[in-house]
């Protein structure tokens, strides 16, 4: 499904001749990470993260009462994840009505984080996790992941391991970490990633465009060495709320 | 909810007992706003953009600006449209789905308010007579809730408004064409600024917060200009003011409003 970032022109260089990308990054160089924990008040956990241009907030409630009441579960709790593009985030407006493709994202978001969270823990209640994209600025998923799972992890819910996540994908026939917007409307695939570091499981993985078997294999370790720097960006963001007053 | 209410019966007598000695549950005095903090152009794919603080409640405003079609009736003028929604995010009892009652009049107030007041030239946002338009949407979403949205979203809306940039159009065989790299300002006639007012027994409190909120008698927002005067106004809650009262809460919002307006203009970095 294509949708517009950012209205801009696709005819741009994205890998010039010295191996540079059209923002100035190496081939395997993330865009700057910055995550902040416990941003808001009234959430059980929360987490901004600026990813590049991507700017998302996450916060979490619960375990709480399931609403509908149906959906509890008498074994587990239930996860629910909401993926949501703010109508100022993109090129042109996007109506704020949720869209398949946000749909969508919920969905394998959602997915990539129920192995690691310990929701059986809490049987017949719902830990909900809000993703608010403030602006989108291509990986909004890796990103929004990365937010959720600090989140999670503010709200004190117990975890099997935190999820991290970056892309990688290929532009100018060069395998590239971190794929960026320009990249991601005119590069030739994109491959969002998202892994649990210590257990070593990859739990979001999916793929827009064409890589030969060589170049998948290549792909995924690239992307899994983007997820662990960023891993690395949310345990500081974490440790920076719960034991930087010298405690 | 019943946790709710009783909760909101013993904060009732508490911020009762304290009004009596004129106090307010969190110190302020009862004409007092809390801090008012402003950031503009927080969003470069916006057009201009506000994130405000005001206390504990925050709220992210984003400017689009783009062609559109006019209203039948007024094919002489832009559009304007506000709209607002509390993200799931910004409290626990926050919901998603369709917007509910409170929320589609918070949208349709800070509408009003700006509208109302003519801070947007809107004649000169025409691109064709009848056929074309510039649509400015001012897209409000409160990510965490303290009470009093009505004011932070219409601070937010007017001071990413103040901030944004009109890109311009050349109409080419009758379609809106962008002329790229010249962007003008908004063209901005005055600053409406709302003041939401809150009656509990006999005492109005200005921008109450999410408890105060909670065991209101009444609630009044009051939206005035730049001259100081009053442009808009709605009345919420199951009960209503008295005339002394009404009078009270104008002159309440011509006084802070006039305040807050030095800050959102100190903010925006404006000096008209």
């Amino acid at each position: 499904m294509v949708i517009n970032l950012g209205g801009r022109k696709s005819d741009m260089v994205l890998l010039d001749e010295n191996g540079i990308r059209c923002d100035g990054r190496k081939v395997n160089e993330t865009r700057k990470v910055t995550i902040k924990a416990g941003v808001l008040k009234n959430a059980s956990g929360s987490a901004y993260i600026e990813f590049g241009g991507n700017k998302i907030l996450a916060g979490v409630f619960g375990p709480r009462d399931v609403h509908p009441k149906h959906m509890s579960n008498p074994d587990t709790g239930i996860l629910r994840v909401r993926y949501h593009m703010e109508p100022f985030s993109v090129g042109e407006r996007k109506n704020p009505a949720p869209s398949r493709r946000e749909i969508e994202i919920s969905k394998v978001i959602k997915e990539a984080l129920e192995p690691a969270v310990m929701l059986e823990k809490f049987p017949r209640t719902a830990v909900d996790v809000f993703l608010e994209i403030l602006q989108a600025d291509g990986g909004t998923r890796c990103a929004a992941l990365d937010a959720a799972s600090v989140a999670l992890a503010d709200a004190g819910i117990p975890m099997r391991d935190l999820v991290c996540a970056c892309a990688s994908g290929k532009a100018g026939d060069a395998l590239i970490l971190d794929v960026n917007n320009e990249e991601d409307q005119a590069g030739q695939a994109d491959m969002p990633i998202g892994y649990m570091p210590n257990l070593g499981k990859i739990t979001l993985l999916q793929l827009d465009g064409v890589l030969t078997p060589d170049e998948f294999n290549k792909c995924i370790e690239l992307g899994v060495e983007g997820c662990k720097k960023v891993y690395e960006i949310q345990k500081n963001a974490l440790r920076e709320k719960y034991f930087s007053k010298g405690d | 909810m019943t946790d709710f209410s009783i909760i909101d019966k013993l904060k009732r007598s508490k911020i009762l007992d304290l009004l009596q000695e004129g106090k307010r549950i969190d110190g302020r005095a009862l004409d007092e706003h809390r801090t008012l903090e402003v950031v503009t152009g927080v969003i470069p794919h916006a057009n201009g953009s506000a994130r405000v603080r005001l206390g504990d409640t925050e709220v992210v405003a984003g400017v689009k600006i783009q062609p559109d079609r006019p209203f039948p009736d007024t094919g002489d003028r832009g559009i304007f449209i506000c709209t607002a929604e509390i993200l799931p995010l910004a409290h626990p009892s926050a919901e998603t789905g369709p917007p509910q009652p409170p929320v589609i009049e918070l949208a349709r107030v800070v509408d009003r308010g700006i509208r109302e007041s003519g801070m947007i030239d809107l004649s000169q946002c025409v691109l064709e007579e009848n056929k074309s338009v510039i649509g400015i949407f001012s897209d409000n979403v409160v990510t965490d809730h303290d009470g009093n949205l009505f004011d932070t979203c219409s601070y937010a809306s007017v001071a990413a408004i103040m901030t944004s940039k009109m890109p311009k159009w050349e109409m080419k065989d009758g379609e809106p064409v962008v002329v790229e790299g010249e962007n003008v300002d908004t063209p901005i006639t005055t600053i409406p600024v709302s003041i939401t007012m809150g009656r509990i027994g006999e005492f109005i409190l200005t921008d109450p917060n999410i408890d105060e909120w909670a065991c209101l008698d009444a609630r009044i927002t009051i939206t005035t200009n730049s001259d100081g005067n009053i442009v808009a106004l709605q009345k919420g809650g199951k009960d209503g003011f008295t005339y002394e009262q009404l009078v009270k809460c104008s002159e309440i919002s011509i006084s802070s409003g006039a305040k807050i307006r030095e800050i959102i203009k100190k903010a925006v970095g404006e000096t008209q």
